[in-house]
């Protein structure tokens, strides 16, 4: 696919790739072979009728292709661009296990149908269930929320969506950078889910605005998808000073407040010359690559695995090699450095080895002694993931957290402790992908609709 | 929704809003805060909740930057676009005994609405309420009502006892047994109030405004070390117990971005013209 020039678009924020064009996508397309067992099929969390979709392609009969689409996948334009289709649908094509082949690029796909949908304002009409008059809430505007509360609309259900921030998608909006995913785009998939008539409560942080009780008595099924907003921090001496983030805080700046348009929004964010971001995650990328547009001299990962344990899609990493960011594997902040006003001005870092494999099946990292150093730096961002937001679940009396302080909930139906109430997303597994989160919607609407129409009842 | 009902000013640069929302109104306790956003291109500011009057909650707000010299312009009439809230742990009230209660500046107006519910617990308010010179000590006809005692510091003795609140705080622990102390004012106020509680060996608790994005414990903004433990003043405050505070930290962490919000505030003035008469 074309993209924009590394040159170019490390000075500015819009979409790296450009999409293909109807040529493009229709060759594409062709590479497909429609094998009759769909092993591409399986490989998605939505399960997606992807040759399918394919098929109309081919036939340039994107409308329909549309169709389909939405048919398993309430929000294609974002799946299109953030999914890592590399280990899901595309791992499984066939034509990408033909010697010297790549698999055919169905997220791009994807991503060239809904967009085509939007561009060419073509109204995809989904039907809708006769209403079935009972209500659900559901907590949260995120990938998870909005695929639970598009599905049950569908289904017939009157759904209200409770939203803390000002704006609805989450972490689509909070966390992900308009350069992979621009908020337009989001926009237009949240205005989609609000087309079936739900309804979405901004500004409304349940708990406090209104009580979990309230919501319990007014609600027939509560879903609870607030994702697992609270940032970690290793914790290091300095964590305080000023030019230590949290990518949680740094990506709200730039993405929900648009802090990179100082001063013309108000919002302003550390516009650091020396950065380092700590972490090899899709969301250290994110934040690398946002530094260095809000112009950075340098930025620098520091990853204490290496290259191959990284667990950033490799599209994402591949951008930021071209961009110029560079990567300091093998290691591990120590101590955050400041000067008298409290300011960062370096990181004390240890170079690591690997041992033995840990619980997560990877090669642990272990302290090379005497192998300390420090690299210079005004800004540092932590990119080390995150765990359970206190704020909301301790409200819920009765329901039954892990250890990490994650909602226990059935692998399959999202049932949680507490009677009709669901859950689903990052809430409930910890930090995972939009796709994932979406797949948790997609099953929990299913048996929230079985346990509403008396089908079902885990509690009973 | 977020209509402002009401707009007084209490003192020079300091406004005194009335705003409409239900939400807030029901469910709002005392030391709580709300964030708001006043448009499109607006930062998140939370501003502490001070009171309710039917319909709509009570903001005291001073001018200092961009966003609170724009929010003091707002008119009557016209609506916020966005009100989030009520956030943060509400005061801990209870049945103390003698209960201290210091303000300074807008803290004052966190303060009345924990003062009031001290009271209704039937505790004995001494109030000290401190500013710069007379026109900036604001609610005092509330907290007049209010306090069994009332003592006023001004910085320059415009009015009550030429001092800062902690000399009114000297003065009351020379002469009462206080048994818990609230601090409501600038960071640096709180500072002082906490050396002074802890000189008496007294609780005392204050109510930190750091630096703060969503206010809901998603960003991490607003991190303040409590014990030598991070903590977020967003869900695990705003109100904490001040001899546990690094306040040299919050302090310099209050500075963050000065260079940024003095260039805010001289693009909002180039383009709105003299401000000084707010």
């Amino acid at each position: 696919m074309r993209e924009q020039d590394p040159k170019e678009r490390i000075r500015n924020f819009f979409e790296v790739p450009y999409g293909y064009s109807e040529e493009e996508a229709v060759a594409e397309a062709n590479r497909c072979l429609q094998c009759p067992a769909k092993p591409c099929v399986s490989g998605c969390p939505v399960e997606i009728d992807i040759p399918a979709f394919i098929r109309k392609v081919r036939e340039r009969n994107f409308e329909e292709a549309a169709k389909i689409l939405k048919q398993y996948n309430n929000l294609p334009a974002i799946c299109g661009r953030v999914c890592p289709q590399e280990t899901q649908c595309e791992a499984k094509c066939v034509v990408g296990k033909i010697p010297n082949s790549e698999p055919v690029a169905i997220g791009r796909l994807e991503r060239f149908v809904a967009d085509w949908e939007a561009e060419h304002a073509v109204q995809t009409k989904i039907e809708i269930a006769p209403a079935k008059h009972k209500k659900v809430a559901v907590v949260g505007s995120g990938p998870a929320g909005l695929t639970v509360a598009a599905d049950l609309a569908r289904r017939g259900y009157e759904v209200h969506i409770f939203e803390t921030l000002h704006k609805a998608g989450g972490v689509l909006v909070y966390g992900i950078p308009e350069f992979r995913l621009p908020k337009s785009i989001v926009e237009r998939e949240v205005n989609y889910v609000k087309s079936l008539s739900v309804q979405i409560f901004l500004n409304m942080p349940v708990g406090r605005a209104i009580p979990v009780k309230d919501l319990l008595a007014e609600y027939d099924a509560i879903f609870i998808g607030v994702g697992a907003g609270t940032p970690k921090f290793m914790g290091i001496e300095g964590t305080n000073l000023n030019g230590v983030y949290s990518a949680n805080e740094f990506l709200t700046r730039v993405n929900l407040m648009k802090a990179y348009l100082f001063p013309e929004y108000d919002t302003p964010v550390r516009r650091g010359k020396k950065v380092i971001v700590v972490g090899g995650g899709n969301v250290a990328m994110d934040a690398a690559r946002s530094a260095l547009r809000l112009g950075a001299e340098s930025v620098t990962v520091v990853y204490r695995r290496t290259e191959e344990e990284m667990p950033a899609r490799r599209e994402e990493y591949i951008h930021a090699v071209e961009e110029g960011i560079k990567f300091y594997w093998l290691t591990q902040p120590i101590r955050y450095v400041g000067n008298e006003k409290g300011e960062l001005v370096g990181v004390e870092c240890i170079s690591m080895m690997l041992g033995e494999p840990d619980e997560s099946g990877r090669r642990r990292p272990i302290p090379i002694e005497d192998s300390r150093f420090i690299l210079e730096a005004d800004t540092v961002i932590e990119a080390i993931g995150t765990e359970a937001n206190r704020f909301l679940l301790s409200q819920f009396d009765g329901l039954k957290l892990n250890k990490y302080g994650y909602i226990i909930a059935d692998e399959n139906t999202g049932a949680t402790s507490l009677r009709k109430v669901f859950a689903g997303g990052d809430i409930v597994t910890g930090a995972a992908t939009v796709i994932e989160a979406m797949g948790a919607g997609k099953k929990s609407a299913e048996w929230i609709d079985k346990f509403l129409s008396g089908e079902y009842d885990p509690w009973k | 929704m977020n209509v402002i009902r009401r707009k007084r000013r209490l003192a020079p640069g300091v406004y005194d809003f009335l705003i409409e929302n239900k939400h807030i109104v029901k469910y709002a306790q005392p030391g709580q805060f709300v964030v708001i956003r006043l448009h499109e291109k607006a930062e998140r500011i939370p501003i502490t909740i001070a009171g309710k009057e039917e319909d709509c909650f009570r903001a005291v707000v001073r001018a200092v930057g961009k966003s609170t010299y724009e929010l003091c312009l707002a008119e009557e009439g016209s609506s916020i676009m966005d009100v989030a809230g009520p956030l943060g742990r509400p005061s801990e009230i209870d049945f103390y005994g003698n209960v201290m209660l210091v303000g300074g500046g807008v803290g004052i107006a966190t303060l009345l609405p924990i003062a009031e519910a001290l009271k209704a617990k039937g505790n004995k308010l001494y109030v000290v309420l401190g500013g710069r010179s007379k026109e900036y000590v604001i609610m005092l006809e509330e907290f007049s009502k209010l306090a069994d005692e009332l003592i006023i510091t001004t910085d320059d003795g415009s009015f009550g006892i030429k001092g800062v609140v902690t000399d009114g705080m000297q003065l009351l622990f020379e002469r009462e047994k206080i048994d818990i102390v609230w601090a409501v004012g600038p960071t640096i106020m709180m500072k002082f109030c906490s050396m002074k509680a802890k000189e008496h060996g007294v609780k005392i608790w204050v109510s930190l405004n750091p630096i703060m994005v969503d206010g809901t414990g998603m960003c991490g903004a607003c991190r303040v070390s409590v014990d030598g433990k991070i903590r977020f003043a967003c869900v695990d405050g705003p109100e904490f117990e001040g001899d546990r505070v690094d306040w040299d930290e919050l302090l310099k962490r209050l500075a963050q971005y000065r260079k940024e919000e003095e260039e805010s505030l001289k693009l909002f003035i180039q383009e709105v013209g003299d401000l000084s008469w707010l």
